[in-house]
């Protein structure tokens, strides 16, 4: 298990330091940098006055330096100033984190709720039309853009009830209700997809699991259906569900770069764009570290969660 | 050595059409959802009313009506031609990057689980950083390093994609490998490369297949959401993504069109190569069912 472990940690920390060097070399092959950028935008044209900014920023030194000298500031914690705003990349993105985090954790709650039932009762009820419905509508969940359906959603209510969400940011301490709903137009949006892909996870792993001997025994010695499904059936069904599950997660963030941006909510995923288009290296940088960070860990945490569940499960053997 | 007609107890390509449909009548109605896509993009300038690039100042924001038959945008721009061409657009870039990811991915993963060892080990630590972020985020990276153009949107969406190609293929060759007729090969003489693509190469097209259509709607999907933060398909080109991103903030209220008709086409097509590949994993590869 220690070993087992260490190696998957070893393993995180050379895929964490090859997506540094990978998202280095991106953002410099980019067209222009954030000095063509203001000059562009501010209209100066003084030559020296370019050289001066791009000094100050450390952008006239070669690129294997900037690159230690990005990995060295790491190591100390120091995560570099935003070109843009002059302030440390750490300020800026602190505040949009709780954004994006309950975002994402909303979005989560709703796919579990939404796609684990509906996974089950499309098993339990296989080939019939409810079973074909239920994965129709899944499907067409996968489908749909989720920051479309946010567009649609925010038709809906301008056109039914005539009222329009809040397109700024209201936090949680100035009007709760304003915010959770503010928060759950885009949850459910992101929700729905996701859930798309938990039910069709737990519809298979469950339809697997049914054939097994060991549930024709607790049927065979009188427990009710539901007790079968819903006791004996969706414990070992929920493995890979909760595989799906860390995965979705992780990758939630890709849906609400896009969600975000059509909700104005100041989170991290809405932020990256707009650090990409400025080229404001250290919030990209740094924000990429962060979302490939959250990737391996939550698939660690899956991996681990395997043995708490399933005890079968044996790590480094 | 006695030659087998191998042909004549084949079904006909109708048969096992037919055959599939009633099957899997979902994956038939996948498939003809995409024909149909199909036809519209090779056939947009005839189905078109308007020219899709022509402005037109006197009809900005035009409602449905007979003459515009999805309403136009703040341009005056016809949204149905719009539509029509975006179709040319969106498929170019998912079957572009789709194929993209495939060969490349494809004959990585056959290289990497033929040779194994610590090739082997060193490429899917490769693929290990590539599958390290979401893949709209390292679209969009990649997006915005390599510029806005139809090939660039194609390569920034094919890299993110490649690794999956990679490890189902890797998997695949792996099992293959073990095969005696490989062993054959091998016995006879025959060079690794020779080995690797005529005889384990061929044999892995059940989950290539699969692989390609399963990937097919999220490349369609990752263009639009491109498209629609302005990092994907650029001016002229009508996208689906973008003329959402055109509607979005100022004129949905007004002309809900802008927004209904675009996204309704993005959905369909990712729909339809949705319901296609499902069908064609549960057809071609069975092992492959539930992943």
């Amino acid at each position: 298990m220690k070993t087992y472990l260490a190696q998957r940690l070893g393993i995180a920390a050379l895929t964490l330091f090859g997506m540094s060097l990978v998202i280095f070399v991106l953002l410099r092959l980019a067209p222009g940098d954030i000095v063509d950028i203001l000059f562009s935008t501010g209209g100066y044209v003084n030559p020296s006055e370019r050289v001066a900014i791009e000094k100050e920023l450390g952008l006239d030194r070669p690129l294997w330096l900037q690159y230690v000298d990005w990995m060295r500031h790491m190591a100390t914690g120091d995560l570099g100033k935003s070109y843009r705003y002059d302030l440390p990349a750490w300020e800026i993105i602190r505040p949009l984190l709780p954004v994006t985090i309950e975002l994402a954790t909303l979005s989560m709650i709703v796919a579990v709720l939404l796609g684990v039932p509906t996974g089950v009762i499309s098993a339990v009820r296989q080939d019939t039309t409810l079973d074909y419905s239920l994965r129709v509508l899944s499907l067409a969940g996968l489908s749909m853009p989720s920051f479309w359906l946010g567009m649609v959603i925010i038709l809906a209510l301008v056109a039914w009830i005539g009222w329009i969400p809040p397109m700024t940011y209201v936090p949680v301490s100035e009007n709760f209700k304003l915010h959770a709903i503010q928060f759950a137009l885009p949850a459910l949006a992101v929700g729905y997809r996701s859930s798309a892909l938990i039910m069709r996870i737990t519809r298979s792993a469950l339809l697997e699991v049914m054939r097994e001997d060991y549930i024709r025994t607790a049927r065979a010695k009188g427990q009710g259906e539901r007790t079968v499904i819903w006791n004996h059936a969706l414990k070992n069904a929920i493995l890979p569900v909760v595989t799906v599950i860390g995965i979705e997660f992780a990758f939630l963030i890709g849906g609400l770069v896009v969600t975000e941006t059509v909700f104005n909510l100041p989170g991290i995923a809405r932020f990256l764009v707009q650090a990409i288009l400025w080229r404001d290296y250290p919030i990209v940088q740094t924000l990429v570290m962060f979302i490939a960070m959250v990737v391996i860990i939550s698939n660690l945490v899956v991996d681990m969660l395997y043995g708490v569940l399933d005890p079968r499960v044996r790590y480094g053997s | 050595m006695v030659a087998v007609p191998a042909r004549a107890s084949r079904p006909g390509a109708w048969t096992t059409l037919l055959r599939f449909s009633r099957k899997k009548p979902l994956g038939a109605a996948g498939g003809v959802i995409m024909l149909l896509i199909v036809f519209i993009a090779i056939f947009a300038n005839v189905l078109q009313t308007h020219d899709p690039i022509a402005t037109n100042a006197a009809a900005t924001l035009a409602p449905p009506s007979a003459t515009h038959w999805l309403g136009t945008d703040h341009l005056g721009r016809d949204i149905y031609s719009r539509i029509l061409h975006g179709a040319r657009v969106s498929l170019l870039v998912g079957l572009g990057s789709t194929l993209v990811a495939s060969v490349l991915g494809g004959i990585i993963g056959l290289l990497s689980g033929y040779v194994g060892g610590k090739t082997d080990l060193a490429v899917q630590r490769v693929m290990d950083i590539l599958q390290g972020l979401p893949l709209l985020v390292l679209a969009l990276v990649m997006a915005a390093a390599l510029g806005p153009s139809i090939p660039n949107v194609i390569l920034a969406i094919s890299i993110p994609i490649m690794p999956r190609a990679a490890r189902v293929i890797r998997s695949s060759v792996l099992s293959i490998r073990e095969f005696q007729y490989v062993e054959a090969a091998r016995a006879l003489g025959l060079t690794h490369l020779r080995i690797a693509f005529r005889h384990i190469l061929p044999n892995t097209v059940g989950p290539f297949i699969v692989l390609g259509t399963a990937q097919l709607g999220s490349a369609i999907l990752t263009e639009a959401a491109l498209s629609f933060l302005g990092l994907g398909v650029p001016e002229p080109y009508p996208s689906w993504g973008r003329m959402l991103s055109v509607s979005a903030a100022e004129y949905a209220q007004k002309a809900p069109w802008l927004v209904l008709f675009p996204g309704i086409a993005i959905s369909l097509a990712v729909f339809g190569s949705n319901l296609l590949g499902d069908a064609l994993r549960d057809t071609l590869d069975p092992r492959l069912r539930g992943a």
